[in-house]
């Protein structure tokens, strides 16, 4: 009990020290998973609102297998990566293994179909309020998935942030291409995995608290979005 | 307001398409039903629209009115029968030449989440490119709505909502325009403002084709009236001579505000 109390004290130190090792970690993890968001919208959102308004022979299918892909495990995400950056796979020219950017490719592999499905939900929902007035109108596909993604912009974001939720906690994927290197691929959570198997629990800790305090910041942000009643985006003007 | 309605967009004539030698109708529908888990709701119905004038549909509730509006429009795809469209004289007229010579305002606008403006300018880029100068300030102006631009369309109140959606349509520029009640729940005050704005439209040259349940609207509005009766066309008449010498027992009673089963 001590120890754990003494941890936890430890970890304070550390955060409110701001320490370098610790600073680094939070900063490469935020970095990485930003980018991993970032290349994720790009693909994910036109794509799921297309998926949404957009009728062609197989689209069940697509909108199933996106929706499958949601509970995609991220080890076998970190396998699949680690198979195609390695030096014997189709793109170990690239080198790309065990750098950030080998973990950004994972995490925006394991995300980007909940983003495609989460965000097809939410424009299906929209264009099932807006497709007579689209029609009326003659808006031609691509104004109105541009206009279906304006307009559900703060339920898009709630999307984003469970993506951002998703890809920040994640921890196999990262392991398998990044390798935990010290100063290098370290993020959050291989650090908090590493340093538990060492038996240091402070700067694990420490890194779990930050981590929690993200999620919570996270969840928070995403309530304030959708307040007072998920009416918020109903009212805004442009 | 006139820049607004007496705006001409380029068109591009289709080479596919041939021209008639003289076309004064834009809009004519031929044995057209609809059928829905096996019940007609709408039964062989004939119809040419006009060139000019307001063309009113009236007829008890469940008669297929919004139904046939819908038909028209291309929004429901009918068991049988045709919709022709003749624009420009053009005896088939490109799809998308026939979306753009119509516009439908329904009961319940749908408004985009963004400012009044913003739903005027979205509408206006559909058409133009660059947006002519002073066209969104007369849509503002025509729709009574100029001291709210920078609102979100969805806070506004019902008349002003119908308004803006009336104003959103008409800077389509369409050749027909569809109005599904639209003053329906307004009181007197915003209905005028609708009825003005609607006036407005087919003095600019718009056909205008009206769906309300107000007889006195009706009589207000209407050069012609097409009286819609259990999915069958029972009249379709000079406005005068239906309120005055109705042809059916249907029409007879509709006018004289009896219950019409």
């Amino acid at each position: 009990m001590q120890d754990f109390t003494g941890s936890f004290r430890l970890a304070g130190r550390l955060i409110a020290a701001a320490d370098p090792a610790l600073v680094e970690i939070v900063l490469l993890s935020i970095q990485v998973t930003l980018s991993a968001l970032v290349v994720s919208a790009l693909i994910g959102l036109p794509l799921g609102a297309t998926l949404a308004i957009s009728r062609f022979p197989g689209r069940h299918g697509l909108v199933i297998l996106c929706n499958a892909l949601m509970g995609l495990p991220p080890v076998v995400v970190g396998l699949l990566v680690y198979m195609m950056l390695s030096n014997a796979g189709p793109l170990g020219v690239l080198q790309l293994l065990y750098t950030p950017t080998a973990m950004v490719i994972a995490q925006t592999v394991l995300i980007t179909p909940i983003l495609i499905a989460l965000t097809r939900q939410v424009i299906a929902d929209l264009n099932h309020e807006y497709a007579e007035t689209f029609h009326s109108l003659g808006v031609p596909a691509h104004t109105a998935i541009a206009a279906l993604l304006w307009d559900g912009r703060f339920s898009l974001l709630t999307v984003l942030l469970a993506g951002f939720g998703r890809a920040i906690a994640e921890v196999g994927a990262v392991m398998i291409v990044g390798g935990n290197i010290n100063h290098v691929t370290r993020v959050m959570t291989t650090a908090i995995a590493l340093e538990t198997s060492k038996g240091e629990l402070a700067l694990a800790l420490a890194l779990g608290l930050i981590l929690l305090a993200i999620a919570l910041g996270v969840n928070a942000l995403t309530s304030m979005i959708n307040a007072p009643d998920g009416k918020r985006s109903h009212v805004r003007s442009a | 307001m006139s820049e607004v309605l007496d705006f001409t967009p380029p068109r591009r004539p289709s080479r596919n398409a041939h021209r008639l030698a003289a076309s004064p109708m834009p809009l004519q529908v031929r044995g057209l039903s609809l059928e829905l888990e096996g019940k007609r709701l709408l039964d062989q119905v004939d119809l040419t629209l006009l060139d000019n004038g307001i063309t009113v549909i009236l007829g008890p509730n469940g008669a297929g009115k919004t139904l046939l509006l819908k038909c028209l429009h291309g929004l429901c795809q009918p068991t049988s029968g045709t919709v022709l469209w003749h624009v420009d004289g053009l005896e088939r007229p490109p799809v998308l030449e026939v979306r753009k010579a119509q516009a439908l305002v329904q009961q319940k606008p749908v408004l985009l989440r963004r400012s009044v403006l913003a739903n005027l300018k979205f509408a206006a880029k559909l058409r133009y490119s660059p947006i002519p100068q002073g066209l969104l300030e007369n849509a503002l102006a025509l729709a009574r709505l100029d001291h709210l631009a920078s609102h979100a369309a969805r806070t506004l109140s019902g008349g002003e909502q119908q308004r803006l959606a009336l104003a959103r349509a008409l800077i389509l520029k369409p050749k027909v325009l569809f109005l599904d009640e639209p003053a329906a729940n307004l009181d007197p005050a915003s209905t005028v403002l609708i009825e003005e704005a609607i006036r407005a439209a087919q003095s600019a040259g718009t056909k205008i084709v009206l769906i309300t349940h107000g007889l006195s609207q009706a009589r207000r509005l209407a050069d012609n009236i097409v009286f819609l009766h259990r999915g069958r066309i029972l009249e379709h008449s000079p406005a005068d001579k239906f309120f005055s010498e109705p042809a059916t027992v249907e029409a007879e009673a509709y006018v004289r505000g009896e219950i019409v089963l």
